[in-house]
Formats: structure tokens, sequence, C-alpha cells
């Protein structure tokens, strides 16, 4: 959690400061919602993940220099800099991609369930998506396919509250429990700023999806610190709102239980040091990375040419 | 060699394909029990099972979308959308995802996944049942897009884009699906990219796909009587299109008319003639003409439907136009 902290922190300083290109959304203060839902996923597991995607990259296991080489557009990046921030994707560790479409992930992780399935991988597929998605049509079609098929499937809903600019008293009219329960899927909600409790939902609901008994849903229910995008001056947002956010700190929590269960200061200092030091070294790395070149580029628009037939 | 309807040689390339390869499974509405709505489907669920025939809901998003993931875990699905005229509901997985995932994920992973769509008319099926939408899907970098024209190519190409490691539209027009003709042995593969010349000719050439093939060759026929001698061929692969043949023929003929049932703005002719207007200018004697449908939704009536659909009396106006 820390370290998806230091991430975010440092791509928002990076991205004033020019060394971004395009845009970058940000999941500061959800960072508990990645990383209890990745505790319950193994490597082999397949990930779809969303525009606010960064926490789930780093918490499947993405490499942090690729990772920050990505999004500063160079050619060394996870996607040679064809993607940036919101379709960083690694296949050694099942990250099928972040995605810039909105719902765009729940057909592909479904699908990507199915493959698990009808190649008895014993894998599961897992999607994140925000409150947001609940509004797209294809969500609603991808619950149905998946409770339809019993596909090993972990619908992980980040629910922040905003849809973009909007909130979702003005977006929603139904929950995602309710639309989950109405197509037969396990549904619980949990506290998404409380990691332990996150973590403790997915392992038992992944458990459940490995035994066979087809897909489950976990809602999140966490809080948006930032704007929709880095940049956004969030005048839609109260003032008051926006004062209380970070009164609810997933990682101050999660330190408050380390503390309480033996840690030391010195200890958590040095675990947030050790965080500090791997971004400052992914950085320094991503800065020295290269631009890419066009010719490389447009080489891989389609796969090589294999022989086939005459 | 065997005659058979161009839908049964679909049929073989799909069981062939399943046969030859585990990964390969088949999604659509209506695909496995009912063995799809055009018959196309007719056994495979006995023969494969119900894990790799799978009859889907009405989800063209979910359906679609779900084999890109499929494809990008291992699997080589197969997809049937009823009628062209529903991609529009999956264009979403199609355009933004399958078309563009190698590509933005800088190669990381290929998405080898087909998309098989029946176009055209003829059936008198209306406006959102006959429409030929290949233009906008041929505009997709990332995507390739495929139109057989009879029951060999129709194996050949369907096997090709199976084999294929990047998302392929089958575009199958729907009048062909009942018309027999030879099957060779042993079945084709096509390779993709490549067109057939399946009439030489001196004096015109006629470019074309899909259901109009068979079109043109009568025009062709008529027009041998006048002693215009026509080249037809028949691109089989819209995107990538086969530019070096159609060049070759144009050196040799100097005068083109491109035909397709679709609409003619902004279509696959109109691509092919700015093509050759811009590289084989210098081999060009007279007019570029393009044969399509009017810019219009296709009509319901019998008779509009028949006015509607290019015939092989306009691609003789064309013809006459062109050489002129």
């Amino acid at each position: 959690m820390r370290l998806v902290r230091e991430v975010e922190l440092r791509l928002s300083t990076l991205f004033s400061d020019g060394e971004i290109p395009g845009f970058i959304h940000l999941s500061v203060g959800q960072e508990a919602v990645a990383v209890g839902i990745a505790a319950a996923l193994q490597r082999a597991d397949t990930l779809a993940s969303n525009h606010r995607g960064h926490g789930h990259a780093i918490a499947k296991g993405l490499d942090l220099p690729r990772f920050f080489l990505e999004i500063m557009g160079r050619r060394e990046g996870y996607c040679g800099g064809r993607g940036g921030s919101m379709h960083v994707a690694d296949m050694s560790v099942g990250m099928l991609g972040a995605n810039g479409i909105v719902g765009a992930g729940m057909p592909i992780a479904v699908g990507s369930a199915l493959a698990h399935k009808v190649r008895q991988s014993g894998n599961i597929a897992c999607v994140f998506f925000g409150d947001g998605a609940l509004a797209e049509g294809v969500l609603h079609e991808s619950f149905n396919l998946a409770a339809l098929w019993k596909l090993p499937i972990l619908f992980a809903c980040e629910n922040n509250g905003w849809s973009e600019f909007s909130p979702a008293s003005r977006q929603l009219a139904a929950r995602a429990l309710a639309l989950a329960q109405a197509f037969g899927i396990a549904a619980e909600s949990v506290d998404g700023n409380d990691v332990v409790a996150v973590r403790a939902a997915a392992i038992a609901a992944a458990a459940k999806i490995r035994a066979g008994r087809g897909p489950a849903l976990i809602e999140c229910q966490t809080i948006r610190w930032r704007g929709h995008f880095e940049g956004d001056p969030q005048k839609y947002r109260d003032a008051a709102e926006l004062e209380a956010v970070t009164r609810v700190d997933p990682i101050n929590r999660a330190e408050d239980l380390l503390r309480e269960m033996g840690a030391s200061d010195a200890e958590i200092t040095a675990a947030r040091d050790a965080a500090t030091r791997r971004v400052d070294e992914a950085v320094a790395a991503a800065r020295a990375g290269s631009f890419p070149i066009p010719s490389e580029a447009l080489a891989d628009v389609y796969s090589p040419a294999r022989e086939a037939g005459a | 060699m065997t005659e058979v309807r161009f839908g049964q040689a679909v049929n073989r390339a799909l069981a062939d394909a399943m046969a030859h390869d585990s990964s390969v499974v088949l999604l659509g509405e209506d695909v496995a029990a009912p063995g799809g709505p055009f018959g196309v489907t007719r056994g495979l669920l006995d023969r494969f099972g119900p894990e790799r025939v799978r009859d889907t809901p009405i989800s063209e998003a979910a359906i679609v979308g779900a084999a890109v993931g499929a494809a990008m875990s291992g699997l080589r699905p197969v997809v049937e959308i009823m009628f062209m005229d529903f991609v529009t509901l999956a264009m979403d997985a199609l355009v933004n995802q399958a078309a563009k995932a190698r590509f933005m994920f800088g190669g990381q992973v290929s998405v080898p996944m087909v998309v098989r769509m029946p176009h055209g008319g003829g059936i008198n099926a209306g406006p959102q049942h006959s429409q030929c939408l290949e233009a906008w899907l041929a505009h997709v970098p990332g995507l390739k897009v495929v139109c057989p024209a009879n029951a060999a190519s129709a194996y050949a190409l369907v096997r090709a884009a199976i084999d294929d490691d990047d998302p392929v539209v089958v575009v199958e027009n729907k009048a062909l699906y009942s018309r027999k003709s030879d099957l060779p042995e042993p079945l084709p593969i096509a390779k993709i990219g490549r067109a057939a010349i399946e009439r030489q000719g001196r004096h015109v050439t006629v470019v074309t796909y899909g259901a109009m093939v068979a079109v043109a060759l009568e025009a062709a026929q008529q027009l041998q009587g006048e002693g215009i001698d026509v080249e037809v061929i028949d691109l089989r692969t819209l995107q990538p299109w086969d530019e070096d043949t159609v060049l070759q023929s144009l050196s040799k003929t100097h005068r083109l008319v491109v035909c397709h049932e679709a609409v003619t703005a902004f279509g696959v002719g109109a691509e092919i003639i700015a093509r050759m207007a811009d590289v084989g200018f210098d081999e060009l004697d007279g007019p570029l003409v393009r044969v399509g449908a009017p810019f219009m939704p296709p009509p319901f009536a019998k008779t509009l439907e028949e006015w509607f659909r290019p015939d092989a009396e306009r691609v003789i106006a064309a013809v006459k136009r062109a050489i002129a």
C-alpha cells in the first residue's frame, strides 16, 4: 500500500512537472482495495484493470522501472510507449491491461475466465471496475454470462462514489450488490479502506471461485482523494467533503494495526523509506530510457507473419 | 472435387480447425443446439461438446469482449454475429480492444480471434439485417477482414482466419450460404491478403469480392459477346488487400472498375480507386468507376431491394464507362 501511495504521489509530481505526457488518473486513498484483492490472486490468475489502475498493476506484481518507463513514454516501457498510463499491461504476471474504456475490462475478464475453465488451468480471472461502470450495458451482459456459465471470476467493484465528475446519487438507480445478486452472483460489501477486511473477503471469495462455485463480487467502499484526472480542479465537489477525504487513510489504519501487532515506529518508517527508494530508482531508470521509434511501433500493429498455406 | 454449399464449406472449415487445435472454441447466438441461424454450425455441438461449442445469450458486446479476453488467455475463439448489422453492439470490443491490444501492449500479446458475420441483402431482411459494413472494419488498424465468394474460398479463408494470430473478421454474404460450388481436394488454406484472378481479360479489370464476384463474372460473360474482354479479380481479403495483383492487372488492361454490394460512398471501392489513382496513375487510360448500392439504408420490399442491390446490368454499364 505504501508503495502504491509513493508511486501515485510521485506520478502526480512528475505529471505537474511535465514529465508525463497525456493524462493520468490516480488511486490515492484507494490503495487498500488493490492490495487487498490482489492478495488473493496467484501469479497465473488473470486481471483486467481500468483507467485508475496503477495500484492494481503494482499489486499484481509489475516491475516498477518498466511501469514508470511506460507511463513516461519510453521505448523500454511495458508497452514500448504505445499505451501509457491507461494501458499498462504485463502478460507474464497475468495483468491483461488497464483500459481506457469504462466497463470494457468486464467481458475481457469473463473471456479470460472462460479460457481458465475450458483449459482447466485451475486459475481465476479478476476484474477491477468502479461504481461508474455499473451504468455500462456490457457490465450487465458480463454478469449474466459469468453467472450463466459459472465462470471462475472475481468482480472487484471499487466504489469511490464518483463517476468522473458526477456523484453516484446522480448516476445510478441501483447498487452493485443488488445488481450482482439479481444474476445470482454471490456478493458482499466491505470497507474498502480496511485492507485486512478486503483481503479476508477476497481470499474467501477466491477459494469458493477456485472450487468451481462460480463468480463472486466484492464491493469495496472507498474514497477518491484526487480528481477524476490529475489537474482536475474538482469544482463539482463540496469543499467540506474534499477536506474530509484524507481523514480516512487506509495506510494510516494499516500502520496503526501494525503497531498494535507489535511493529515499531522505526520499522514502519523503514518500510516507507524503502518504498520511496524503490520509486526513486524506478524514476531514475525511466528518465534514462530512450524514446520510441516509429518503425518499431508500426511493426506491432499485426503479429509477425507465419508460414501458412498457399 | 466435390460440390458443396457455401455454408457447408464454412462448417467443414470450423470442424477441421477444431479437430486440428483443441484451443478453438465457438461462441454465438444459437450456434450450438440449434446449429446456427443459417445452419452453418450444425453438428459441431455433437462432435465437439458443450465446453467448446457454446450458445451465448443475446449479448454481442460481451461475446466479442469475452473472445478478446479468451484469446489473450490461450484460446482461439470463433464468434458468430448473427447478422453483420449487430456488430454495432460489439464495436468497443472489436475496435478498441481486439484491434489495439497487440499494438498498445507493445507486442506482448496477440489476439487470435475470428468474428464471422453475414452481410448483404437478397432475402428481404430490411434495413437492420442487410447492411454491408465491411469498410468500417477495414478502416481499423489491427483488424483483418476477409470476404469469401464461393465454397472453396470460404473454406480456405475461414481456416486461414482461425490460424491467424490477429483478430480476423470473416464477412459471409448470406445470399451465398445455400449456393453450391466446387470444394477441391486437398482442401485449401488461403493466404490472407492474396487476391485471385477469377477470369483473365485484356480490356478492363473488374475488382470485386463476396457475392459480387458471381455478378461480375456474369457481366463479363455478357460483355464477351460484345467483344469486351473483362478480367475479374476476387479480392478475397479486404484488409490487407492485394494491391500488387490489382496493379499488375491494371498495367495490362489500363481500365478499372470496382464493384461491391455495400453503398458506394466511402467504401472499399473508394480506397482501391484512390490507391490506383496514385500508384497506378501512369497506367490509366480511362475513368476509374465504382459500382455499389445507392447511398441509402437497404430497403425491405422486393421491388426496392432488387433495385437497390447492384446487378450485372450495372456492372456492364460501369465497364462501358471505363472503356469509353
